[in-house]
């Protein structure tokens, strides 16, 4: 793992993963750790995304790192019309690691092959956003105590939400069994049922929520989004039937979690912030230990 | 009968070049645009809206005086995967190829996704093959998948 760039949940193995979630459990303990000293960190944050941003920040800080970069394109060169290709040259003579978040698809992959300074996606368009991927198996694995053999239920947006995809891609290698709940419009694509077809992995397909709620280990919700609809009268009517209510909770497993990438809307009643089950808060602060591990493996520290 | 078919035959045959076979009618003026067959100026027939068992409507070009060099001609397998090739020398074929579509396509098609940085900043496009029969493109860079009919050569 030592100097390779973290561009797509793909670029890791299953040993990969399970590597990582081991060291974010030893930062988790002692989140302090003087390791990162003389270290330069550049985040490069193409588009805003404040709470990313802060995760890094967090994690660099308590490591002992320092961190150069900028929080949108209005205060940097890329305002003089500079080319994505010229900043990553330039910057990669300033830094140890860089950290980018574009608007782009494909960017990250781009500027991965333009420098030997390794490079972490924290998000290219629609495209990828591997560390949260990782935070979110670090988070299914605490509270579960393991990846393997769980019911994971994903509602909400499946067609366009990239942690969707990601999530999948990386919850396959754990046998586990899924359950795609969506409006139709947002149904998970095919190209991902084909995948999980020839891995022989049982999945579900439906629109209600309510439904065999209580075979579920995880449930993980995501933001149903009113521009994904091109009728919106369809949203209207929609958007009522993926709320997450404390009530529906009752049936439920007791090792059942609730997660959610975050931000949410109203996709999830604030009702059940109080419940136990309703994990997204912390999924938040491990995404810190999490991006802890993911870069000191990285530089060969850990 | 017999006489109307020997001068059919004599106006389409070539002497010395290339026949291209097996193109589905629809990609005609795609195959014709990818070898930059507007640009040259040796005789050149073609022939659309054949019946073909294989393909429904086909389409046959004939060029005189013209050669393709593999990695050319390869460029047409992004929409005519079937294509066939005959190269003529004294009106006789010579030597019969087929297209081959590769496992990386560099440079030649356009990625379909708008938001790729590809179609954004100067970059040489790269793809891995994931259908070769209908044709599927994995953009290397944005992941994306561009089908056959949405194939934009560059």
């Amino acid at each position: 793992m030592k100097n390779k760039s973290l561009v797509s949940i793909t670029d890791y193995s299953k040993d990969e993963y399970l590597r990582i979630i081991s060291i974010a459990g030893e930062f988790e303990k002692q989140p302090v750790q003087p390791i990162m000293q003389g270290k330069v960190v550049a985040n490069l944050f193409f588009e805003p995304s404040t709470r990313t941003r802060l995760s890094f920040e967090s994690a660099v800080n308590r490591l002992g790192g320092r961190v150069i970069g900028f929080s949108d394109t209005l205060s940097s060169s890329v305002t003089k019309g500079e080319t994505l290709y010229d900043t990553i040259k330039i910057v990669s003579s300033y830094c140890d690691l860089i950290v980018m978040r574009h608007p782009l698809e494909g960017s990250a992959r781009f500027a991965s092959e333009l420098t030997t300074v390794p490079v972490i996606n924290a998000g290219d368009g629609a495209n990828q956003h591997p560390t949260q991927t990782l935070l979110d198996l670090y988070s299914i694995y605490k509270t579960q105590g393991t990846l393997e053999n769980l019911t994971v239920f994903i509602v909400g947006d499946l067609k366009y939400g990239r942690t969707v995809h990601s999530l999948l891609m990386a919850l396959s290698q754990f046998k586990t069994t899924f359950h795609f709940i969506s409006p139709d419009e947002l149904k998970i694509p095919d190209e991902y049922k084909f995948y999980l077809h020839r891995l022989g992995l049982d999945y579900h397909e439906r629109k209600e929520l309510a439904v065999d709620v209580e075979k579920a280990d995880i449930i993980y919700m995501t933001r149903v989004q009113k521009e994904r609809f091109s009728d919106p009268i369809e949203y209207e009517k929609t958007k009522n039937a993926y709320v997450l209510k404390n009530k529906m909770l009752a049936r439920t497993k007791d090792n059942l979690k609730v997660l959610h990438p975050l931000p949410r809307v109203s996709e999830i009643e604030q009702d059940v912030d109080m419940n136990p089950k309703a994990y997204y808060f912390e999924q938040a602060r491990n995404g810190v230990y999490v991006r802890q591990a993911i870069m000191t493996s990285i530089l060969g520290l850990k | 009968m017999l006489h109307m078919k020997d001068k059919k035959m004599e106006v389409s045959a070539i002497e010395n070049g290339t026949v291209i076979d097996h193109i589905p009618a629809k990609v005609l003026f795609k195959v014709i645009a990818i070898l930059g067959l507007d640009h040259i100026d040796k005789p050149i027939t073609f022939g659309t809206n054949l019946d073909s068992k294989k393909l429904g409507k086909k389409a046959i070009i004939k060029l005189s005086e013209t050669f393709f060099i593999d990695k050319d001609i390869n460029k047409i397998a992004l929409v005519a995967p079937q294509a066939k090739l005959n190269i003529i020398k004294n009106y006789t074929v010579v030597e019969k190829k087929i297209v081959e579509v590769p496992d990386e396509i560099i440079g030649i098609a356009k990625c379909v996704n708008p938001k790729c940085i590809t179609n954004n900043e100067k970059i040489v496009t790269k793809f891995q093959v994931i259908s070769k029969t209908e044709v599927q493109l994995r953009c290397h860079y944005c992941e994306k998948i561009t089908n056959q009919e949405n194939i934009e050569i560059i």
